[in-house]
């Protein structure tokens, strides 16, 4: 091409980034790469080695080792060994490891971000300008965190050895966001990198090396799906961090269910991405593009799903079209592609098979007239109208540059098609009016919403998703949180595992028999379920004996069923307008509660006194009285923090409640305890449905006068006796539940998480160890709060 | 109506659409513009997001680059679409004929050889100067298609009466000036008065005759690049046949976010009109790195039409000797010094 042509057509010429380095560094690995463990590079034991290509030339760039459960036991091991060494080092010190991590990244920026593009097909000017930037940053950022640790996270330590299994769409900005708050926060690692994109944690292996890590604080596994399976199994990891696809969370959340292992999880994501009429059309439109055709849309929080006000529809369809014409794809290390290359061939598979079935359904697909390269894996990037929210393209996550988009006419009818998903990662709202923007991010069920913008990240804001986009916070305060334990916790003993109080056989014979030693009760005392703030029979038609302590019967209590779950959680969905009550109405109607429960005192206790003796009866109800306004105080003090991230721009991370609870209560203090985990829920704005321990279930006729005499709204605290088994699993398996909490034998915790996977609900169990509900240090406060909550991350960049 | 209908309405009304499409692809030229009655409706419908805006413009120039054959001829084309200016207290007449020789010919000869550009021909876009050089300037690029442009109405500020304003134009187009680069009253814009943002661009037009129209919106003055954009829609209909970034006198002048503001303002006008507005960067633009990151945007915002002189201009002075030594290094190989390059 001469120049005079060129001066002519006035094209782009190719820019290839010079790929030379990352190269040599391939060479003087021989191309071969076993797995990092204890500073060492090994050989698999028996796993043998795979290919990773780079997927716009399909190029063979390396093989490296296939992890088995050989290889990650030799890792656990490593880590294991490391973990006391690398606790006894002063926060300080860790901090200086995470210090010139970051150090390292940037003064190899460019072959990071070189071989990062080779192996993955993403556009250099992506992993240049954003990927290796932001680890870097977030290695500093928890650089940070390591040094204040003991300051900022009293009473909290390290949950050990750590397994991070990490996605292909961002090699090693996802391994900076398991690597670096886990070591911050004192913990080993063991990361498996995905199958695809090993090289750049290998490169970052080196990193370790050259900063003197000690052996074993890092070690890299590589291998596919089987290796990720062998650490998640391994008996000897704390704690489980995954970001990839909502398939594989759930099965991780199943396989992890019987063990202890503290679990985050990231996952898919549909995110909308919201267009009002009054809008910056053009900036949104360059919005989309920093959304869906950002990283060849491979993004989990991609906003897939466009909605635009109707009023603007066309124009936004047609400004859309004008500037899909104008994205280059081609090869990922030309400085000006757009768009890159798709990772693997399955993924590519993948792409075209959704888009084809989508348009057989009945879409209309759009792609620019622009070619794409004739060798190597490339997908166009692909508008899709005439969807409805049934569409299989509009609810499965596509996972490639594929838009597609719906109108809508009120704000209303907007919010109700964005929620309208199962998951919950993130979304875009586009308006110049604040009312609207913020009104639509309040009322968005995505653990990231962005204002007139897409795709921020930053390590000082968390990120995760609601629903079935997880849980669990990536980056921040939160974010170091899903690595640390309370001090307290692994100490405390284990219940000893109870088979249940009630039992199928027993209990109408035994209701029966017992009538007679009722005769010299008095009256007949009714308890009777509670639901949408009224008293209910149970389902079952059925009730069951409650005995003293001294093995004498006390009354009966009702045998609650499915139905009854049922009923209660319909009652707590509905109540949810409690969420939008003020804080200050949710304090006040907290402190009612503790005022009557304080009139009520004397003859609770003595009820309860017969089961649990006269002095624990006393001290339930006066700690019960205290408790109640403590989360009294607390229901306007629990609150967010705004986030100042590198960028003009204010970041609120707002404490929101999680939704509907489930929450199942211990038989050591049938009173307190129960309080202790309802009264955080409900304070947050919460609703509940709590199974009462099975020791003393007629706790709930004493709870539901307080409720009433306390003006507490019907539905937002829903008691339902019966057995605790039974009923946990039902609400854990109810899709409509947001979290469970579980508090029993090791058994019932097992139980309730495996059962969750259906929504991947959020669950938080004791673990079958046993909380001291006497000891506020233990049983009340701000661990409590954070779980009954979920942090939203609302970006407002402004100036005008 | 339902969604679905909408949709279908979309795909139905094709037209608008097309129209965007060509005039980004087809290379076509759309028609000059003859102007529009204030539509009050298009200038309230301007929005810009001043954070997104900026974003963009960062991530644009981080998206495109050019290299090797390629960015020679991009620079050359940068230097077609220049307006080789003086606008200094201290110009003389000796200045301006310096700068009419260079505009001649920008390139020295033994470059343009190296380049292989002989046929091109290639002058700078046009010569601009104050009023009282325009002669000078005229009578220096006689010969040659290079247009000079006046500076008028009151430049900078633009604020003496509106009778001598308007004589300003007659007199530079008696004089010779082919090109008015004319400027507002920064007033109307803060004070929303559109309708007298019009009249004023109109009369201006009026008196422009055939000379081509070049309205300096000033916007290191307008204080929000929303101000940025109702004012480049209302210069747009009042018949701007250029709308341009600043006089180079006010403390912010030609930055990239103003530009895609303003570019956006055209495709929009454009889209509507069916007729074509021109961009002109001016201030601020002194190195040849900038000088791509205004074809950049200029490509990819309105595509390849605005790469001509006719849609658009750099109006910058340093600029050409920045974009002569890049394409010295191209042809030896050796960064250049820019005393290496013929003074304009």
């Amino acid at each position: 091409m001469s120049i005079l042509e060129t001066y002519e057509t006035m094209e782009y010429g190719p820019a290839l980034e010079d790929a030379k380095e990352s190269l040599r560094w391939l060479e003087q690995h021989g191309r071969k790469f076993g797995h990092f463990i204890g500073d060492d590079w090994r050989q698999p034991v028996a796993g043998g080695f795979f290919e990773t290509a780079d997927p716009s030339t399909g190029e063979v760039l390396a093989t490296v080792a296939q992890g088995d459960a050989a290889d990650v036991d030799a890792a656990v091991q490593a880590a294991r060994q490391a973990l006391g060494p690398w606790q006894a080092l002063t926060p300080h010190a860790r901090a200086g490891f995470l210090y010139a991590m970051a150090r390292q990244v940037q003064k190899h920026s460019r072959r990071l971000a070189v071989l990062e593009t080779m192996d993955n097909g993403k556009s250099i000017r992506e992993s240049r300008d954003i990927d290796i930037p932001l680890v870097a940053r977030h290695f500093y950022h928890h650089a940070g965190w390591a040094q204040l640790l003991e300051q900022e996270f009293p009473g909290y330590s390290a949950c050990g050895v750590v397994g991070q299994i990490i996605p292909w769409n961002f090699p090693l900005l996802m391994l900076a966001w398991k690597i670096a708050p886990a070591l911050a926060a004192g913990n080993t690692v063991v990361l498996k990198p995905a199958e695809y994109t090993p090289l750049t944690a290998l490169a970052f292996a080196e990193i370790c090396q050259a900063i003197g890590l000690p052996a074993g604080v890092v070690n890299i596994v590589t291998g596919d799906g089987r290796t990720g399976e062998a650490l998640v199994a391994h008996p000897d990891v704390d704690k489980i961090a995954f970001t990839g696809s909502t398939e594989v969370g759930r099965a991780i959340r199943k396989a992890t269910a019987s063990t202890a292992k503290k679990l985050s999880l990231e996952l898919g994501g549909k995110s909308p991405f919201i267009v009002f009429d009054d809008a910056d059309l053009d900036s949104a439109v360059e919005g989309v593009v920093d959304g869906i055709w950002f990283n060849q849309g491979q993004v989990c929080c991609a906003g897939s799903r466009l909605l635009v006000q109707e009023r603007v529809y066309e124009t936004m369809i047609a400004k859309l079209r004008a500037r899909m014409e104008t994205l280059r794809v081609g090869a990922p290390l030309d400085k000006a592609v757009d768009i890159g290359a798709i990772v693997a061939p399955v993924q590519l598979e993948r792409m075209r098979r959704m888009v084809d079935q989508g348009v057989q359904d009945g879409a209309v697909c759009w792609q620019p007239t622009s070619s794409l390269p004739e060798r190597g894996l490339y997908f166009p990037p692909t508008l899709l109208t005439n969807v409805h929210p049934s569409s299989m393209v509009v609810q499965e996550e596509i996972f490639g540059p594929v838009l597609v988009t719906m109108s809508f006419r009120t704000l209303s009818e907007a919010v109700e098609l964005a929620n309208n998903t199962a998951y919950g990662l993130a979304a875009s709202v586009w308006s110049e009016s604040i009312n609207v923007a913020l009104d639509v991010a309040s009322r968005l069920k995505a653990g990231v919403v962005w204002v007139n913008g897409t795709n921020f990240f930053d390590a000082a804001c968390g990120f995760g998703g609601y629903r079935e986009s997880g849980f669990g916070r990536e980056g921040g305060r939160e974010g170091m949180y899903e690595y640390l334990a309370p001090k307290w916790f692994e100490k405390a003993p284990m219940l000893a595992s109870v088979t249940d109080a009630v039992t199928e056989e027993s209990h109408m014979e035994e209701a029966e028999s017992s009538v007679a030693s009722f005769a010299d009760m008095g009256l007949d005392r009714t308890v009777k379920q509670y639901i949408g703030g009224k008293q209910a029979r149970p389902d079952s038609g059925y009730s069951f004996p409650v005995y003293a302590a001294d093995g004498s019967p006390i009354g009966e209590a009702p045998l609650g069923n499915r139905k009854d779950i049922r009923n209660a959680v319909e009652a707590a969905s509905n109540a949810q307008g409690w969420a939008k009550a003020t804080a200050h109405n949710r304090a006040q109607v907290l402190f009612y509660m503790g005022e009557n429960l304080s009139q009520r005192r004397k003859e609770i206790s003595h009820a309860l006194a017969r089961v649990v003796g006269h002095e624990q009866a006393e001290k339930e109800t006066s700690v019960a009285v205290e408790r109640i306004f403590s989360y009294a105080a607390w229901a306007d003090k629990f609150e967010g923090s705004v986030h100042t991230p590198p960028m003009r721009n204010v970041t609120l991370a707002m404490q929101e409640p999680i939704g509907v609870f489930g929450v199942v209560c211990p038989p050591e203090a049938p009173l307190l305890a129960l309080l202790s985990l309802v009264l955080p829920a409900i304070a947050m704005g919460n609703t509940v449905v709590t199974v009462p321990s099975e020791k003393y279930p007629l706790v709930i006729g004493d709870l539901y006068q307080l409720f009433d005499t306390s003006d507490l709204p019907g539905g937002v605290v829903n008691l339902v006796a019966g057995r605790s088994a039974e009923l946990s699993k039902v609400l854990a398996e109810h899709d409509n539940v947001d979290a469970v909490w579980y508090f029993g034998d090791a058994e019932g915790s097992a139980r309730v998480k495996a059962a969750s996977i259906g929504n991947l609900k959020q669950t938080w169990t004791n673990e079958g160890r046993a909380f001291d509900w006497f000891d506020p240090h233990q049983a009340e406060g701000r661990m409590f709060l954070c779980h009954a909550t979920q942090v939203k991350n609302i970006w407002v960049p402004y100036g005008e | 109506m339902t969604p679905e209908t909408i949709q279908e309405r979309g795909f139905k009304r094709h037209l608008g659409q097309q129209a965007e499409q060509n005039i980004r692809q087809d290379g076509t030229q759309p028609a000059p513009n003859r102007g529009t009655p204030l539509t009050l409706d298009w200038v309230d419908d301007i929005r810009a997001n001043t954070s997104a805006i900026e974003r963009r413009a960062q991530t644009l120039v981080t998206r495109r680059t050019v290299k090797k054959e390629w960015q020679a001829a991009w620079l050359l084309r940068a230097v077609a679409c220049t307006d080789l200016t003086t606008l200094a207290g201290d110009d003389t007449a000796e200045r301006v004929r310096r700068l009419c020789a260079k505009a001649r010919q920008p390139l020295k000869p033994s470059l343009v050889e190296h380049l292989k550009i002989q046929e091109l021909g290639l002058t700078v876009g046009a010569v601009c100067v104050y009023h009282a050089f325009a002669e000078t300037a005229v009578r220096a690029l006689e010969g040659t298609k290079i247009p000079v442009a006046a500076v008028s109405t009151g430049f900078p500020a633009g604020l003496s009466p509106l009778a001598e304003r308007v004589a300003e134009i007659h007199r530079s187009v008696e004089a010779g000036a082919r090109e008015i680069d004319v400027v507002i009253t920064r007033a109307h814009v803060l004070g929303g008065e559109w309708q007298a943002l019009y009249d004023e661009v109109a009369t201006f037009k009026d008196a422009c005759g055939s000379a081509h129209m070049k309205v300096i919106l000033a916007t290191g003055d307008l204080m929000t690049l929303r101000n940025v954009g109702r004012a480049s829609m209302v210069a747009m209909m009042a018949g701007a046949d250029f709308i341009k970034t600043s006089t180079g006198k006010e403390t912010v002048n030609a930055t990239l976010p103003v530009g895609l503001v303003m570019t956006r303002a055209i495709r929009s006008y454009t889209q509507q009109t069916g007729m074509a507005v021109g961009f002109k960067a001016a201030g601020g633009v002194r190195t040849a790195k900038q000088a791509m990151e205004w074809l950049f945007l200029m490509k990819d915002e309105l595509g390849r039409p605005w790469l001509e002189p006719s849609l658009f201009r750099f109006g910058a002075s340093g600029m050409l000797t920045d974009i002569e030594r890049q394409l010295e290094h191209y042809v030896t190989g050796r960064y250049s010094a820019n005393y290496r390059q013929p003074l304009a």
